[in-house]
Parts: structure tokens; sequence; C-alpha cells
């Protein structure tokens, strides 16, 4: 089986998608003839013609606000936000417009697009790189939130996505481009092309949005975690020698919470991870969706580590970020409970 | 001590305000007829006045006079003075029907019925409007049953948007009409990329944009001009300058340009101004722009030159901010009146016909209204279902709405 970065493996995706289904579009700022300022989209336009794959003006209110004209008229367009930082001056078109789309004309429009951004940090790109906004996104009726932690999950699930009848926001962890890191940024990184996890067919296959996985199988406490908080929560557990049940949720809308309510009532211990800010991040909802479910199962509170409430800092990057010292700690804290 | 003048601020006013007199001599109109009629791939720079002029068909004896007339048939004038009539009576209707409570709010198009009447009839079916929500002439001419709209505007059981919009936020894709958002421009860009999608996929239909005078400040407006430029997407971008945003008198958002008109200048997109209260001038310039688009030639701007005669809805009360007189002060007549004296003069209407086809019109809409109240109002009769708020918000229902 080919071996393949995260960029090779979303972009494989969208080559086949595109191959396969002449209403797919791609497009966004560098794009085009560059290929993406990651390389997402590296021959895409060469091999689908400049008019399925093509530069935006820098207007990402822009590129969505075609994106939904146009799968009114019956394309599926799966479009990049240079980084997710970006996508605010298009944040209305997303929640006030695509998302709906489909509910407010009852069926006579729909919105089947994708919205790629590369999200998270650990790349020392200060506020206008780094940040995390899955929770504005959860929050919307009528999306879909998916973050894959890895390049076959990337691939399947972005031609899930792409494939999907209504709006998906596809956030690619962008330290997770080329290796799954862990969180310690001291050492070096394995490269997918060592990872089994690297491994990706090529052709057509699809990840089902709304199934979560259970990376490390474990019976003392379950870890929810998604993108890059997968692999730190790998790392601490391991350090920390305690038998984690880790969930990679892959799809945080719609959740997979039978896997987290079977999972939690097997260990009854849960820690929350996410990069993002703590204050009505997607750990809160996690978190009350557990206490709702698997009350009478807790033997200790739920945990969450996540970024601080600040904005996300460049220089202090390593102490922002939350990696696997402090995971680390919230897992110790939640078995002596 | 510093000598220099010190800064202020400039907040633009209108000239008039509750209790002055309105004084319309300053709005420069050109006498109809008097503007050129460019060959439709004439290169955007030739054509720059026309950002400043206003294009005008009906001159004040009800004569069609000058390059831009003879888009249309007598007939097909005649019709289009009755959709205008019965978009009139309709919001009558409408108008009373909230003030009885059987809806929680409405808007009407009084003194801008032209614009969208006649700019339908310049589109094909299968073309897309982006309307905003002062567009419902684009259903009337085009044959939407007004039976569906009160539907839509009662929340009944037969509400085709099953109760879920607010009431005149119609969708008719079957009709070439979008689904109206409310929150304002959006739709604008989304236009553009409904033209883009049709020239990717070598179509022939094209796309129109609608937004207010107010909301050409948003950025999509900025957006969808630059898009459509740029991708020389086939659509048509309507700004209709209706004078007032709510209580905003149209300088605010017009700033220091001359017209709204030449914001397309920039874009190297073609822009024209027209008579919106002139039928047959809305007619013939759309047919111009759809042209354009149809022949691949790009995109169009035009600026509808109107006047919002009532309330912007029937939360507003107008008097608060503009004199009571100001819309009958207002140079561009009433688009009904120019346009009956001219079917008058040509010799196929009358007065007396005119009172029969205004009671005929009458009794269709209120026939239609007791139709559509058989299916209930707002807060009696039958009702959409609570299943239906919860279906619809994706394809699939997902675990968590079911639960």
């Amino acid at each position: 089986m080919p071996r393949m970065t995260m960029i090779e493996a979303i972009r494989s995706a969208m080559d086949v998608a595109m191959g396969r289904d002449e209403a797919v579009v791609v497009f966004g700022e560098d794009v085009g003839y560059f290929g993406g300022v990651f390389r997402c989209t590296a021959g895409l336009q060469q091999k689908y013609g400049r008019s399925r794959c093509f530069d935006t003006p820098i207007s990402e209110l822009g590129i969505v606000g075609v994106a939904i004209g146009m799968a009114a008229y019956g394309l599926k367009p799966c479009i990049e936000i240079q980084f997710a930082d970006y996508v605010y001056p298009a944040y209305d078109q997303i929640v006030s417009e695509a998302a709906r789309l489909r509910y407010r004309s009852a069926g006579q429009f729909t919105c089947p697009i994708v919205i790629r951004m590369p999200t998270g940090g650990g790349i020392f790109g200060g506020q206008t790189h780094s940040q995390s906004p899955e929770a504005l996104f959860t929050h919307v009726s009528g999306l879909k939130v998916v973050v894959p932690s890895n390049p076959r999950d990337a691939k399947g699930l972005l031609i899930a996505a792409i494939e999907d009848p209504d709006p998906v926001i596809f956030l690619e962890p962008k330290r997770l481009y080329n290796g799954p890191f862990d969180g310690h940024h001291d050492r070096p990184v394995t490269p997918w092309s060592k990872h089994p996890a690297g491994e990706v067919a090529d052709g057509h296959y699809t990840v089902p949005l709304g199934k979560a996985e259970i990376r490390r199988a474990g019976s003392a406490v379950t870890v929810l975690a998604y993108g890059t908080m997968v692999y730190v929560a790998q790392a601490a557990a391991e350090e920390r020698g305690i038998d984690a049940e880790i969930i990679d949720l892959r799809t945080l809308l719609p959740l997979d919470l039978d896997a987290i309510t079977a999972s939690v009532k097997k260990t009854g211990r849960c820690v929350v991870l996410h990069e993002a800010t703590l204050t009505s991040g997607f750990g809160a909802e996690l978190a009350a969706l557990v206490q709702e479910h698997c009350f009478w199962h807790l033997e200790a509170p739920v945990q969450r580590v996540t970024g601080w409430d600040t904005p996300y800092p460049h220089a202090q990057e390593w102490d922002y970020f939350p990696g696997p010292r402090r995971v680390g700690e919230a897992l110790a804290a939640a078995m002596e409970a | 001590m510093d000598e220099r003048p010190r800064l202020s601020l400039n907040v633009p006013e209108p000239e008039v305000r509750p209790g002055d007199t309105p004084d319309s001599s300053r709005v420069v109109i050109p006498r109809a007829g008097t503007v050129p009629r460019p060959p439709v791939d004439v290169d955007p720079k030739e054509i720059r006045d026309l950002a400043y002029s206003i294009i005008r068909v009906l001159d004040r004896e009800g004569e069609a006079v000058g390059p831009w007339a003879g888009t249309l048939t007598d007939e097909e004038v005649a019709a289009g003075l009755r959709h205008m009539m019965t978009l009139r009576a309709f919001d009558a209707r409408m108008v009373t029907a909230q003030r009885q409570g059987k809806t929680s709010f409405y808007m009407q198009h009084m003194g801008e019925e032209a614009v969208s009447c006649a700019f339908r009839m310049a589109l094909e079916d299968g073309d897309m409007n982006f309307p905003t929500y002062r567009q419902a002439g684009l259903l009337i001419a085009g044959g939407y049953p007004m039976v569906d709209m009160m539907n839509q505007i009662f929340s009944n059981e037969a509400d085709p948007l099953k109760g879920r919009q607010l009431p005149i936020m119609y969708s008719a894709k079957d009709h070439g009409f979008f689904s109206i958002s409310g929150n304002l421009g959006t739709q604008f860009v989304q236009a553009v990329g409904w033209a883009m999608a049709s020239a990717i996929r070598n179509d022939h239909r094209i796309s129109v944009g609608w937004i207010g005078d107010g909301s050409t400040a948003e950025s999509d407006f900025h957006a969808a001009l630059v898009f459509a430029s740029t991708y020389r997407a086939p659509v048509v971008l309507n700004i209709v300058n209706n004078q007032w945003a709510i209580s905003t008198f149209q300088g605010i958002a017009r700033g220091g340009s001359g017209t709204f008109a030449a914001r397309g200048l920039g874009f190297g997109v073609p822009a024209l101004r027209v008579d919106g209260n002139d039928y047959l001038a809305v007619h013939a310039v759309a047919k111009w722009a759809v042209e354009r688009a149809r022949r691949n030639l790009g995109p169009t701007l035009i600026e509808h030159v109107t006047y919002r005669v009532g309330a912007h809805s029937t939360s507003d009360d107008p008097s608060a901010y503009r004199p009571k007189t100001e819309s009958d002060a207002w140079p561009l007549g009433d688009p009904v009146i120019r346009l009956t004296n001219h079917l008058i003069r040509c010799g196929i209407w009358s007065e007396e016909r005119h009172k029969q086809a205004e009671a005929e019109v009458m009794d269709t809409v209120i026939a239609a209204q007791k139709e559509a109240e058989r299916h209930g109002t707002l807060h009696a009769g039958g009702k959409p279902s609570v299943r239906d708020m919860f279906e619809g918000v994706y394809a699939e229902m997902p675990p968590h709405l079911r639960r």
C-alpha cells in the first residue's frame, strides 16, 4: 500500500473526488496554479483544468459566498480557507447561509460544500496561524465538523465530506501534516512514511462521518481527543504508565456519543482534551454529555486539559500548548480522585 | 500652539427631515429618451457616463421615447401593468392582514413595483434570482401562485417552507427565486457563485443578484463585484436605491461617490442607472444586461433609482425620520400611474378599463387570500407540525436531534 503524508492524502481525496464527479470544484487563495501554501491542491489545476481548480481573490467571505451559490446551482465545491484563523470574514456566510439553506428553503436548495482549513498550533504561527475554532462551528445547527488525526482517516473522511449532502467544516491539524506530533517539541517527529496510519489506499474509499475510533484500548480512564491531541494523549498515557482508553472523535458534529458512553461506563473516569481555549470550548459539551449520560458510572470529576483562555501566543507557544506533562497530570488526577 | 485647522467628523444628513418641505429640485433628472443605448458588447470604459445619468423611456406625457424604447409589445406592457397592480393589491391586503394579526410581519413594495415586475420579463425560465425581501414582483410576474405566497406569509399548514421562515422570505426554486435570507447582502455574492457555476458547466443560464442601497455597504457587495469582475460571471447585479435604509438616508451608505452605480466602475463592470419607476426603462436596461450575460460578455451593475413610498416594514414608522410629503414630491412619479398613462396614450387602455382591471385584480387577490386562510393563519387554524421544526436541518436527522 502506498505511503502518504496527510497533505498527500488530502490531495488524493480531492483528486479521487474530482475524477469521479465533475460537479466537484476546488478553489481558494493560492490554491490553483501554485497548489496551496501547504501544497494540498498541487497538480489539481493541471489535471482538471482552470475552471475546476482555481485561485481566488483574498476574500474568505467571497470564497464561501460563491461556493454557496455554486452549491445552489448543483456543484459540490471543496474550498480552502488558507488558515482557520482567516475564516471569520466568512462566518456570516457559513452560519446564516450555508448551515441554514436546506432548512429555510424546505429542501429546495441545499449546500453540499466542504470548507477545508488548517487548524491548531505547534508551528510557531502566533495568534493568526494557530487557532482552533471548532467550537464556533459545532455550535451551529446544520453544519458538520470533522477533525482527522492521520493520513488514512483524512482521505476517507474528506471523500465522505465531499460526498455528504450538507456543509462540512473540515479542520486539518497542520502540525500533523507531515507526521504524528505528540507535543514533545524538542524531539524529532516520526514521518508518516514510518507510521502505519501513513499507509493510504489509492482510489476511492470513505471513513464515515460521525464515527469515533479507539486509538488505544484501556480500562483505567477514558481520554476524549481529536487531531493533534490524540498523540499527546498517547505519549502522556505511556509516560505515566496509565492504562488509558484513547478515543479519537474524528467527527465532532454529529458526535459518536455511543462510543464515548460505552468507554466511560467501562472506565468510570474521563479526561477531555483540546488545543482550543477552555471557556465554552468543545470540551465543555463533552464534559456535559459525559455527566448527563454516565453520571452514575463516574468515579471522578471529568477533567479538561486545553489551551489557556488567552490569545494564542508566539514565544510562549510551549507554555500554551497542552502538552504531555499537563495531560499526564490530568490523567493522574483523574486516577487519584 | 498648533495653528493648523482642527479635524472634524463628517456625518451626512438628508436635506429634509420631518416638518421640512421636501425639495426635489436638486435631484438631477435627465429628460426621457436622452441617454444613448450602447451595443451590449461595448467596452465598459466607453460608457462610464451611464453610471451618473438616469436612463428613462417614459416622458411626462406618457410617450415612450428614445433609443431604449420599444422592447415590449403593447400586450406585454398591458400584462406588465397588471403585474404591478396585482403586487400593489397583494401588498394592501397583506398589510391589512398583518394589522389583523393574521401574520407577524410584512414588507410592501409601494412605489417600487416596476423594478422587480419589469426585470422578470427580461429573464428566461431556468435563470436564477437572488432577491432581497422587496422583489416579490419576480414571483407575481413569473406566475408563481399567490396563494402559496400567502401560505408562507401566514405560516400555515400549507406553507411551502413549513413555518420555518419569517413572512415574505419566500423560496421558489422552480420559479428562479432563491431562498431569501433576511441577512442583508449575503445573496449578492451567492448570485455570482451561481453564475460562475453556470459558466463552469458551459450552461446558458444566468443569475441575477439584488441588493438595497443601504446594504451595498456590506463586504458581500464588494466581494460580489470582485468575483464577478475577475471571473467575468454571467450575472446581472441590481442595486435597488429606494433612498431609505429603514431610517437611514442613502447618503450614509453612498458616501462620497456620486452614485451607487459608480461603484462598478472601479471593478471594470459596466454600470447603468435607470429610472426605477419607469417600467419600460427597467425592462430595456434589464434586457440589455441579460443579453450581455447570456452572450458571455460578463456582469453588469444596475442602479434602479426609485423611492420607498411605504414604511420599511410593518414594524417601521417613517414619519419619525422623513417628511410625510416627501413621497409626493418624489420627481420620478408613481410607476403604476406612469405606465397607465402610457397605455391610455397608446389607445389600448382607458380610465374605465383601469378601474375595471383594479377590481378584477383585487378579486383575484381576495380569492387567493380566502383559499390561503382555509389552511390557517399564524395564530388560527392549521399550522406546520413541531416535527417540521426538527426535520430538514440535515439531509438525514443526526442522533442528537433524534434523542
